[in-house]
């Protein structure tokens, strides 16, 4: 019924409306912002000194620095993404989208333009959290095809766990589970090659680390911010994504389809 | 008369709990439909079944000619749903949120405008259209959701309680709104558990209790089924009360209330006859005439008073 024309004018309709609440309420960006900055700040004027000193090979407090790059910008991604929920969840029991969906509205705009609201912001947070490492004295050796690879794998990222949070704010029950249920996103860079080599970690635990799907994208974007090879870890990184964008989808659409409304 | 909604068999249960246990129902076309009952009764499943937000379980529903379960988007395109509580954009103002409306109805930027202009100006939200919808009263909330469910010429409109938890003035507003557009020839279905709404506004009326309609009609029509009015007369101490009780055995009496209820059909002549029989005109505090009403309906039909909330004493 509803053409593909129609259904991403919906999506620009939904996108600035999106970003007007953005606008409005600018604490929650501010807030998910500065999350990674304090963290980055923490470890590396806090723990750098000695941390630098555990990498393989030794180092200090600027080699931490570019060691833990990946895992700020990941959690940056994270912490962005833990916000897509929570707006998703306001929407979800505020009625605002009972409403559409009693309309003739392009079901995939609504949280389409979600996800790109969330998509803009997360690239706007990343420039601000690589602006704040490279004014810490952040050097990196890579050409810009390393850089722009770098951004490329990022973007795929955010998109993939936008499309998580999107569904995670979908399925709970409120704002505030909403607000508690994507953390995990935001230490999964601490329980893998993030802030440590998974080498250093308890077997279990590293079991875990060499595993979960944030361990490949952390190395494959150091590799690339390193101008060092990137190897089978590069591949295991975009894979990790495709698949979780994918499920996600799937997921979000059957919860937003299926979901018993909310207007009363 | 074409039918704007036509149920049949309609079923919805909710794990093992049965809201709504076989619904037929006609809605003509350019008239008010008022589903009457109290919480919980199945009204709002009722309407988010015919309004596509959720599946029924069984029987089928068509609205406007087209069947909810295999045509949602056609459905869709007909209708305007303003629910129980209000489906506004708290974080945009009145305009914004009538301006996203106006995009999601594709409507182009001229024709948006000019509809606006025209909506803000009937539901006068002139002073507060720049104003965030979060800071609006409950009546102006309940203005600005009607004006959104308008904007795209809905031929027919599903009200959800439109007016629970409104001031009496509000409540008038929205009651002027709905006599408005069906002056224009659009069907409402309306739900509510004010008795008196239903009288003021509804074509047609449907009881609807534990999941069943128990009865429907016109107000009139339900109103016939059931023994005519009374006059209530209020005595100023108890000796007045017994004196005139003494006259009226088989009169309803109420001793803390010091009042006694005589049956009247309202009219002149009766009215005289039972102040006639009264044997003292001074021990009487005052007299109330009542008609029959919804209220005596559900009492009649359901066996147990209306657990609704009467709202009518409030708007005397």
């Amino acid at each position: 019924m509803t053409t593909p024309a129609l259904a991403s004018r919906d999506t620009v309709t939904m996108l600035r409306r999106n970003l007007l609440h953005m606008r409005r309420y600018p604490s929650l960006t501010v807030l998910t912002i500065g999350q990674p900055v304090v963290l980055l700040l923490l470890f590396v004027y806090v723990f750098g000194g000695t941390m630098g000193a555990g990498l393989p090979g030794g180092g200090g407090r600027a080699a931490y620095l570019a060691y833990i790059t990946p895992a700020i910008l990941m959690i940056t991604v994270s912490s962005l993404a833990a916000g897509t929920a929570i707006s998703v969840a306001t929407d979800m029991t505020g009625g605002i989208i009972a409403r559409l969906r009693t309309m003739a509205v392009s079901r995939a705009a609504v949280l389409g333009a979600h996800v790109l609201s969330s998509m803009i912001q997360t690239v706007a947070a990343l420039a601000a959290v690589m602006v704040v490492a490279l004014l810490l004295g952040m050097r990196s050796p890579a050409d810009p095809t390393g850089w722009l690879t770098a951004a490329g794998l990022l973007v795929l990222v955010a998109f993939a766990l936008t499309w998580l949070t999107v569904a995670l704010g979908l399925a709970s029950s409120s704002v505030e589970a909403a607000s508690n249920t994507p953390m995990f996103l935001i230490f999964l860079p601490f329980l893998g090659s993030g802030f440590v080599p998974v080498e250093s970690l308890p077997a279990g635990l590293r079991w875990f680390a060499e595993y979960q799907p944030f361990t490949p994208i952390m190395d494959t974007l150091r590799a690339l911010l390193a101008g060092t090879p990137v190897g089978s870890d590069g591949r295991l990184a975009v894979g990790w994504c495709v698949v979780i964008a994918g499920a996600s989808y799937v997921w979000a659409r059957r919860l937003f389809d299926r979901n018993k409304p909310r207007i009363s | 008369m074409q039918s704007a909604i036509s149920t049949v068999g309609l079923r919805k249960s909710y794990g093992d709990s049965t809201v709504l246990d076989g619904i037929d129902l006609e809605v003509a076309a350019g008239t008010v439909f008022a589903l009457l009952g109290p919480n919980g009764a199945g009204k709002t499943t009722m309407v988010q079944i015919l309004a596509t937000l959720t599946p029924a379980d069984g029987g089928t529903a068509l609205v406007a000619g087209h069947d909810v379960a295999t045509d949602p988007d056609a459905v869709r395109g007909v209708i305007g749903v303003t629910g129980q509580f209000s489906a506004v954009d708290e974080l945009l103002t009145g305009a914004e949120n009538l301006r996203l409306m106006a995009d999601l109805h594709h409507l182009v930027a001229a024709e948006g405008r000019r509809r606006i202009t025209g909506l803000v100006e009937r539901f006068e939200l002139g002073d507060i259209a720049d104003r965030r919808a979060a800071t609006y009263s409950g009546g102006e909330r309940r203005r600005l959701d009607l004006a959104m469910t308008l904007i795209g010429h809905p031929r027919l409109i599903f009200l959800d309680e439109p007016t629970t938890g409104l001031d009496p003035r509000s409540r008038r507003t929205v009651w002027q709104i709905v006599r408005e557009l069906v002056a224009d020839g659009v069907t409402v279905f309306l739900t509510t558990q004010y008795l008196e709404e239903a009288d003021q506004l509804a074509d047609r009326v449907a009881l609807l209790d534990g999941g069943r309609l128990i009865a429907e009609g016109t107000p009139a029509q339900l109103k016939s089924r059931v023994p005519g009015g009374y006059v209530l007369v209020r005595f100023a101490d108890a000796d007045g009360l017994s004196a005139a009780a003494a006259t009226h055995p088989r009169a309803a009496r109420d001793d803390d209330a010091l009042t006694l209820s005589l049956p009247s059909d309202g009219t002149a002549r009766s009215l005289r006859r039972v102040l006639d029989t009264l044997p003292d005109d001074e021990g009487v505090e005052d007299i109330a005439l009542h008609s029959p009403d919804l209220d005596d309906v559900f009492l009649a039909l359901t066996g147990h008073a209306a657990p609704i909330r009467t709202e009518k004493e409030s708007l005397r």
